[in-house]
């Protein structure tokens, strides 16, 4: 069993209004070091496969198929380390 | 007499809207065919209404997509049959591949839900044959993703299609920056497929279609697609 994130970001031509909104935000609180956000969104799987490259490849369809939108966003896996 | 299939997904709340605008405003026959069926029956059009197909989780319309009906959507709209996405029934197009682009957040971020202007920018589809070129037509809006993006090239192509059939304006036709409610390029709010018979649009035309609801425009695109069904 394997544990993978999928990171999934807008494209980096894509406008983000939500990160746009929070940089306004963090501008507001002071934090000026900060120049941009980009807000994505974090999935957690756990795959029953035998190795790590049969996971990555599971994941990779996943995300292809139904996690991300590749019209408007980009995708990572990560596999944390093997569970069980 | 034309039949239009409404589809009804988990959280769909405009079917009920849609079937009474085709059935008691317009006199045509409507029935509701719930996402899990696997055939359509035998209609002559299919609308895929507004809401918010399984509460938006993941992205509006992700999920929706691959609902066991999509495929006979899918397939009718390659048969050539005509297909209108109202709303999230837009999105669930945009995701099912049969339109192109996607849809992100309100460029202001809130849920917008207004009477607004669109502009008629082509005549010559199912569900625009009613309207005069340029023509302003009030139909409200009620959504929070309607802002619609596609790489420059897709822009260009759908462009140069005239696949773009109605962008946010002002009342006298104007298309402006003012008059875009969502930040969508170039004031989109309604486009076809290349072979003009799937339609998606943003506003609500079957919330437009009795003067008690603020408008009547909806109407003519409801006329447009029964014109072209009895010309077929």
């Amino acid at each position: 069993m394997f544990k993978a994130r999928v990171h999934v970001t807008l494209k980096p031509s894509i406008l983000d209004p939500k990160g746009k909104a929070s940089l306004g935000a963090l501008r507001n609180l002071g934090y000026d070091a900060i120049k941009n956000v980009r807000i994505g969104k974090m999935i957690e799987l756990d795959i029953d496969a035998a190795t790590e490259e049969e996971a990555v490849k599971a994941a990779e369809l996943a995300a292809q198929k139904l996690l991300a939108n590749e019209v408007m966003e980009d995708f990572e896996i990560q596999i944390m380390e093997g569970v069980s | 007499m034309a039949k239009f299939a409404v589809i009804v997904f988990p959280g769909s709340n405009c079917d009920h809207d849609a079937y009474h605008a085709i059935r008691h405003v317009m006199g045509a026959e409507a029935t509701f065919v719930w996402h899990k069926e696997t055939a359509l029956g035998n209609v002559d059009a299919v609308i895929v209404p507004g809401g918010f197909s399984y509460g938006d989780y993941l992205r509006s319309g992700a999920i929706a997509r691959f609902s066991p009906i999509m495929q006979e959507v899918v397939a009718f709209a390659n048969k050539g049959g005509l297909v209108m996405g109202i709303c999230n029934g837009f999105q669930i197009l945009l995701e099912a591949g049969l339109l192109p682009g996607a849809m992100l957040a309100n460029e202001k971020l809130k849920f917008s839900c207004k009477q607004i202007y669109l502009r008629t920018e082509q005549t010559d589809t199912p569900f625009t044959n009613a309207l005069q070129p340029g023509q302003a037509i009030q139909i409200p809006i009620a959504h929070g993703e309607g802002n619609y993006t596609a790489p420059e090239e897709t822009i260009k192509e759908i462009e140069g299609n005239g696949q773009v059939v109605f962008r946010y304006c002002d009342a006298l036709g104007n298309v402006n920056p003012e008059a875009n409610p969502n930040g969508s390029i170039r004031n989109i709010a309604g486009i076809c497929n290349n072979n003009r018979n799937v339609l998606g649009m943003m506003p609500h035309p079957e919330r437009a279609c009795e003067m008690s609801l603020g408008s009547e425009d909806g109407r003519l695109i409801f006329r447009s697609v029964l014109n072209s069904l009895e010309h077929a």
